[in-house]
């Protein structure tokens, strides 16, 4: 236990912005508790209860790690056939548990637990090797777009002037293009002539492309508030470096509100692959993507609608996971709202 | 005014960028544009004869600015798949996807302005929660899932609504569904905006000398405080125009609208290149001029951001 704090009227900082003040106090590690305990006014506790992580971030914590872990594992689940493996039998056989059918117990290759579609393609499996190229597609993009555009936005919310100028402007210029409309084009003139299927390195590499302006600009702006704080003067006044003061002082303090907002970023690239997959344009046609299976499964939406309904139930639970986690992980650091 | 002459050199600057950028896309195409426009299998006769037309032969520069000068005055070349000028597809096309633009924007400003009022004044109840709830749960929804269900819903199980949209057929009735695709996920971010404003506002102390006057709730509400909450609701409103303009693409491809996103798609799968450069071009000096007018209003509604910008 550190020593007694003075009482909130006494700082007056730390009842108008709890979170970002701990944060920093405490230099990365977050030690809400220790520190909640001396702050004993009720206002104060009551906000940082709230801070608490709910039943419902685990619960879309829950999904996503299951997701990701079916998803890696794909290939060597015994439950999980080959996503284009087709089941003549069973031509847009309905869902397993609309028509009565229970698991019998075995592995065998007939039976569909989300049923079929068109082809009598098992939908289930079809789903989680969707999974895989959706959430390839937004992990990867993510962490690219932080390396850069995190980079981007620390050399510039710390070092100012004219790098951040530049660099600035030319963000504001990509952010100038309609984002959906710049990614056609860009899919468009990276793809080979002659085959409109992107490749999924040519569907990540334009995703990160765009999400580059949005992604530098957030941790420009968490730079900034940390940037001329007292433990980065103290820093430099030790004689420390701008780039030890970048790792090791503002890049801690820097992470909290970038992995709170990926998380965010993800569901966002998720939606956007969706998007073009839908329209064709992304990982070409016999590969699953959540996209193209309810593009295809609307041709049958009248006689068998879970074709496309439940890749649809799938990839909206999952955005609504990662868009709930996110937002709780967020107003738990209690970032200051950096606007896109 | 020395704010506006500023944002008039930014927006010449941003938009000869932009559309530099958009005309060079063509020219970075692997094998050229003569390969991309003709195929790899295409004759030297007529590589010499698109050469001639495109003025390939000249440096680059000096053909972005002869481009330029051709699509500022209304030619941007001509479709090489069916022979119609990029100008004549664009005009024929455009006013239906804006009609569509405009609805779902009217559609979204129309729910969330009195739900984003109604939960900031009533905070923190059980409206507000279940409000916020479904909010957040409608940011979630893709706008070709939300079309999904709702034509699964409204055009297919009962029959209220078409599930496509013949040509020359579009009015606020058929154009509804998909209109209330695109507005469905605006509605969430316009609502949690205004909301937050209203908080602040209603906090201010004219609003309780308004109530001390004796003044009725829905006056203080939409006289008093919806007007000063409204600036960030009107910014965020026109970059989503952006989102608005992408989901078009989509949403038209998915209810057959013959509008400019129906025509993007279409260009990109006939590899039309330049319909495509024409309708990005367009598509996109749009969107920054109209986040330039933005700017503007915003100022002369707002005195303190003309005053701290200027400043600054």
């Amino acid at each position: 236990m550190p020593a007694p704090s003075p009482s909130p009227h006494d700082a007056p900082s730390l009842s108008e912005r709890p979170g970002d003040d701990l944060i920093t106090e405490s230099a990365g590690e977050l030690r809400f508790d220790a520190v909640t305990a001396d702050v004993t006014a009720d206002e104060a506790r009551g906000e940082l209860q709230v801070r608490k992580l709910g039943i419902g971030f685990w619960i879309a914590v829950t999904w996503l790690v299951v997701l990701f872990a079916l998803a890696i594992l794909a290939p060597w689940l015994p439950f999980v056939q080959d996503p284009n493996r087709i089941d003549a039998l069973a031509l847009r056989q309905p869902a397993a548990w609309s028509i009565g059918g229970s698991w019998n117990g075995s592995l065998s290759s007939t039976f569909h637990l989300f049923g079929a579609d068109d082809l009598g393609r098992d939908i289930f499996s079809r789903v989680i090797w969707g999974a895989r190229v959706s959430l390839f597609i937004g992990v990867v993009t993510v962490a690219l777009g932080f390396l850069i555009g995190g980079t981007i936005g620390l050399t510039a919310g710390y070092f100012r002037g004219r790098f951040e100028k530049i660099f600035m402007s030319a963000m504001d210029i990509m952010l100038a293009f309609p984002a959906l409309i710049l990614a056609l084009a860009i899919v468009t003139f990276l793809s080979e002539p002659g085959s409109q299927d992107a490749s999924l390195g040519t569907i990540t590499l334009t995703l990160t492309i765009l999400s580059i302006p949005a992604l530098s600009r957030i941790t420009r702006a968490s730079t900034l508030t940390f940037s001329q704080r007292e433990f980065v003067q103290a820093a430099r006044t030790l004689g420390a470096r701008n780039g030890r003061i970048i790792v090791r002082e503002i890049l801690p303090n820097v992470i909290p509100p970038m992995v709170s907002f990926s998380l965010i970023a993800i569901a966002i690239v998720i939606v956007a692959e969706g998007g073009l997959s839908f329209l064709g344009l992304s990982v070409s046609a016999p590969t699953a993507t959540w996209g193209n299976m309810i593009n295809e499964g609307r041709t049958a939406l009248e006689i068998a609608p879970h074709i496309a309904l439940i890749p649809c139930a799938v990839m909206f639970l999952t955005l609504l996971a990662f868009n709930y986690a996110g937002d709780q992980l967020r107003r738990r650091f209690d970032v200051q709202e950096a606007r896109l | 005014m020395r704010y506006v002459g500023t944002k008039m050199v930014q927006l010449v600057v941003v938009l000869l960028i932009v559309t530099f950028l958009t005309f060079m896309l063509i020219n970075l195409l692997p094998g050229g544009p003569e390969a991309a426009i003709l195929g790899f299998g295409a004759d030297d006769e007529s590589i010499a004869a698109l050469r001639v037309d495109l003025n390939l032969d000249d440096p680059i520069p000096v053909r972005y600015v002869r481009w330029l000068g051709d699509a500022a005055t209304g030619d941007l070349g001509q479709s090489y798949v069916n022979g119609s000028t990029v100008s004549e597809l664009l005009t024929g096309r455009l006013p239906v996807s804006l009609m569509l633009m405009t609805y779902s924007m009217f559609l979204a400003l129309l729910v969330a302005i009195p739900f984003g009022i109604a939960t900031a004044y009533k905070a923190d109840t059980r409206f507000d929660k279940i409000t916020g709830t479904i909010g957040f749960g409608l940011l979630s929804v893709p706008n070709f899932i939300m079309a999904t269900i709702l034509v699964y819903l409204f055009a297919l199980t009962w029959d209220i609504f078409p599930a496509t949209v013949k040509e020359g057929e579009e009015n606020l009735y058929t154009l509804f569904l998909p209109a209330v695709s695109l507005a469905a996920g605006q509605i969430a971010v316009f609502m949690r905006l205004l909301r937050t404003d209203m908080i602040a506002t209603l906090q201010q102390d004219y609003i309780g000398v308004a109530k001390a006057k004796g003044m009725t709730t829905r006056r203080i509400l939409f006289r008093h405080a919806f007007r000063p909450s409204s600036f960030s609701l009107l910014t965020v409103a026109a970059i989503t125009i952006g989102n608005l303009i992408g989901g078009t693409v989509i949403i038209e491809s998915i209810f057959a609208i013959n509008g400019i996103g129906k025509l993007i798609v279409t260009s990109i799968f006939t590899r039309d290149y330049l319909v495509v450069q024409g309708v990005v071009v367009v598509v996109a000096a749009g969107f920054v001029i109209i986040n330039f007018a933005v700017d503007i209003i915003y100022a002369l509604l707002d005195p303190r951001i003309r005053h701290a910008r200027a400043i600054a």
